[in-house]
């Protein structure tokens, strides 16, 4: 896909005046939160289980190669494939020539964040394969030709009336009287659509939300059953995950799934919880007589040993965009790429390279609340950090910004000269701040006073009351 | 150099593996062996009639329904009730499960009951749980020559039947039930946890039951 995250700040220009999308993006911020909360506060060990979730991927991870291993052993050992990929195009090749050997002409996709990274869509288009997106969010926006704009609700931009608009387009041999003004009414349209859809694939797709080195089973945690049946019903089928979807056990999954649902939508436990390991056994009645994993790196060991690596903790739940101010306003297309919000931030230029992804973590009031949703721990705002010091030695981000920060570095450095400098400039500026005490325009800063004013400062500066004030209090005490 | 190769190799420089790899082989092969129950939640630990009480409340907590009776012999007189009441036709898909088989079905002169995996056109699918979690109210279904999938997911109704004694506090407890079952290290080809019916909230977040999978869940409670 086209990567915009360069364009990031005219992207959030865009999305703040896109009526549309603002509408939509009151629904993120009224439903998830509250959900999340209640989910939480219900169950007393949830905060531990974070604890304890944190701990399960640290510990993987510091064991990756060999818990990988043990997993590749297990699920050839249950009559599974194992194939490697080092990057996107390898994973991408591995697909298609599996689907050459099928003579597959259609293959079903349950939701998958991976094959968006690794742009599995359009690759397949081109090699005349038809790939169908099965998760409603996922088949709204296949058919808009947009990419997902949240990891776990992908079609949160769009509003209903739009829906309405694509099914009326793409469905046209529908009889065109029909009602499709409720959620519920598009829903069955889709539901009745796809079905035919699961039995025409000869290939079904799905991601993995764990790999299970015990026992060799992939997992995939939905609501629709439409991952099930995209790797249920077709002859074959493949799962592409990325190196750090492993955990060691099976009660390792039941750890981290007890901190996914709740953090994801608010639900104790998600509708379907599946694990598939292997192909069909001899005599079962149903299920894929092939079975294939795609392992993919794609960028993964390289953050591996770095100050980025508890970024691998994460397990895409979305929680941390759904608590973040900066996500609310401007919505997840305007990061640009794949993944948005806060763990987009730091894991798009971990993966394409902070000099298309540098302006990403800048994109962030360090608030922190995500860190303190995120149910793996993940320090997102010290990364964000990381990668903007990253930006600053790599000369990346614009030459007024430089200097700003180097004069204003120059003055730091030196506090007596600070001090007189903020000490002169304060009044002045208290004094043309008028009667009113706020600016409505002001050299340098456009970019503020364009949408609000900016408050005048005091008459003395902060150091001057501080100091004002301790006297005072020892006066006092005295 | 192959992919694995190559993604193996990066990942050992990077851990160090070459100057502690006894150490690290070791804390691998305990874990996988033993695996740590980890933290369980206070909530599933009361006693068998607190468990169950549990189950019911949490599934129909995500919309799924729960009808309790006695004994197995009662359950085809449940699922004809049940048809009846939602209007459908007197027709069932159930794969050969013995538990499923040993019930008088024969005794419902107007039930259609079709084995097998399911064919995408069953209105009514019947399963029977290998357990039940009462944490979340989630039923375990495994896959094997007598239990297709597809009934799992292909009906707009299904019903699975749990015994009383198969009712589970947590989620750990049945994984523990598996590998007694199956062996270490070794699942069925597919496990379904299931909890409540099919449900999207991908258009404007209002959350709709009934998606790909299965419209209605209803769970039938034996002993």
């Amino acid at each position: 896909m086209e990567v915009t995250s360069p364009t990031f700040k005219q992207n959030a220009v865009n999305a703040l005046h896109d009526a549309q999308l603002q509408k939509a993006l009151g629904n993120v911020r009224a439903g998830f939160i509250d959900k999340r909360r209640k989910a939480a506060d219900a169950l007393p060990e949830f905060d531990a289980l974070r604890d304890a979730a944190r701990d399960i991927k640290d510990h993987t991870l510091a064991h990756l190669d060999l818990y990988l291993e043990a997993y590749e052993k297990k699920v050839t050992e249950s009559g599974g494939h194992v194939h490697w990929a080092e990057t996107a195009e390898d994973a991408r090749r591995v697909v298609l020539d599996i689907c050459r050997m099928q003579n597959a002409r259609t293959v079903t996709k349950g939701k998958s964040m991976i094959t968006e990274e690794i742009a599995l869509n359009d690759f397949l288009q081109l090699a005349g394969i038809k790939a169908v997106e099965t998760d409603l969010g996922e088949y709204i926006i296949q058919l808009r030709n947009e990419h997902p704009s949240h990891i776990i609700a992908p079609a949160v931009h769009v509003n209903k009336d739009q829906v309405e608009a694509d099914f009326r387009r793409a469905h046209d041999y529908l009889p065109a009287d029909r009602d499709l003004t409720e959620p519920e009414t598009l829903l069955d349209e889709a539901r009745r659509v796809l079905r035919a859809q699961y039995f025409e694939a000869e290939i079904g797709i799905t991601g993995a939300n764990f790999l299970v080195a015990e026992t060799g089973s992939s997992v995939i945690v939905t609501n629709e059953g439409n991952g099930d049946l995209t790797q249920l019903l077709p002859r074959v089928h493949i799962v592409v995950a990325s190196i750090e979807k492993i955990v060691p056990t099976l009660n390792d999954v039941s750890q981290i799934l007890r901190v996914l649902a709740r953090s994801a939508t608010g639900q104790d436990m998600s509708v379907y919880t599946t694990l598939s390991t292997g192909p069909r056994r001899k005599g079962d009645p149903d299920g894929p007589e092939q079975y294939h994993v795609i392992l993919l790196d794609n960028g993964r060991t390289s953050m591996l040993g770095t100050e980025f690596q508890d970024m691998l903790r994460c397990i895409r739940c979305g929680a941390c965009m759904n608590h973040c101010p900066v996500y609310h306003a401007v919505g997840g297309h305007a990061y640009g790429w794949v993944y948005p919000g806060p763990m987009g931030a730091v894991l798009t230029p971990s993966l394409i390279g902070v000099d298309q992804g540098g302006h990403l973590p800048n994109a962030s009031t360090f608030c922190g609340r995500c860190e303190s949703v995120c149910p793996m721990r993940i320090p997102l705002p010290k990364m964000m950090r990381h990668w903007r010091e990253r930006e600053f030695e790599r000369g990346l981000n614009p030459a007024t910004q430089r200097y700003g920060m180097k004069i204003w570095a120059a003055f730091a450095k030196r506090p007596r000269l600070y001090n007189f400098a903020t000490s002169m400039a304060i009044p002045v500026l208290a004094l043309f701040g008028g009667r009113r005490k706020r600016f409505s325009a002001l050299p340098l800063a456009g970019g503020w006073t364009k949408h609000r004013d900016l408050p005048a400062p005091e008459r003395r500066t902060f150091m001057q009351q501080w100091r004002e004030r301790e006297s005072r209090k020892q006066g006092a005490s005295a | 150099m192959s992919g694995r190769d190559a993604i193996l190799g990066k990942l050992r420089q990077t851990l160090g593996a070459d100057t502690n790899d006894a150490t690290r082989r070791e804390a691998v092969e305990r874990r996988l062996a033993k695996p740590p129950r980890g933290i369980v939640p206070e909530r599933g630990q009361g006693s068998d009639a607190q468990k169950v009480k549990l189950f019911c409340q949490m599934a129909e907590a995500v919309s799924a329904s729960v009808t309790r009776v006695r004994s197995p012999e009662r359950v085809p007189r449940v699922v004809s009730d049940y048809l009846r009441a939602k209007n459908l036709p007197a027709s069932v898909r159930m794969g050969t499960d013995r538990r499923l088989k040993a019930m008088p079905w024969d005794k419902l002169k107007a039930l259609d009951v079709k084995s097998g995996p399911s064919d995408g056109f069953d209105e009514v699918g019947v399963s029977h749980a290998f357990a039940g979690i009462a944490e979340t109210g989630t039923v375990a279904l495994l896959s094997g020559k007598d239990n297709p999938s597809t009934v799992n997911f292909l009906p707009e109704h299904h019903i699975v039947v749990v015994d009383v004694k198969d009712i589970a506090g947590d989620l750990e407890t049945v994984l523990t039930g598996l590998r007694r079952k199956f062996g270490k290290g070794r699942m069925p080809r597919t496990l379904n946890l299931v909890t409540g019916p099919s449900r999207s909230g991908d258009i404007e977040q209002k959350i709709i039951l009934g998606a790909h999978g299965p419209r209605a869940l209803h769970l039938i409670v034996v002993g």
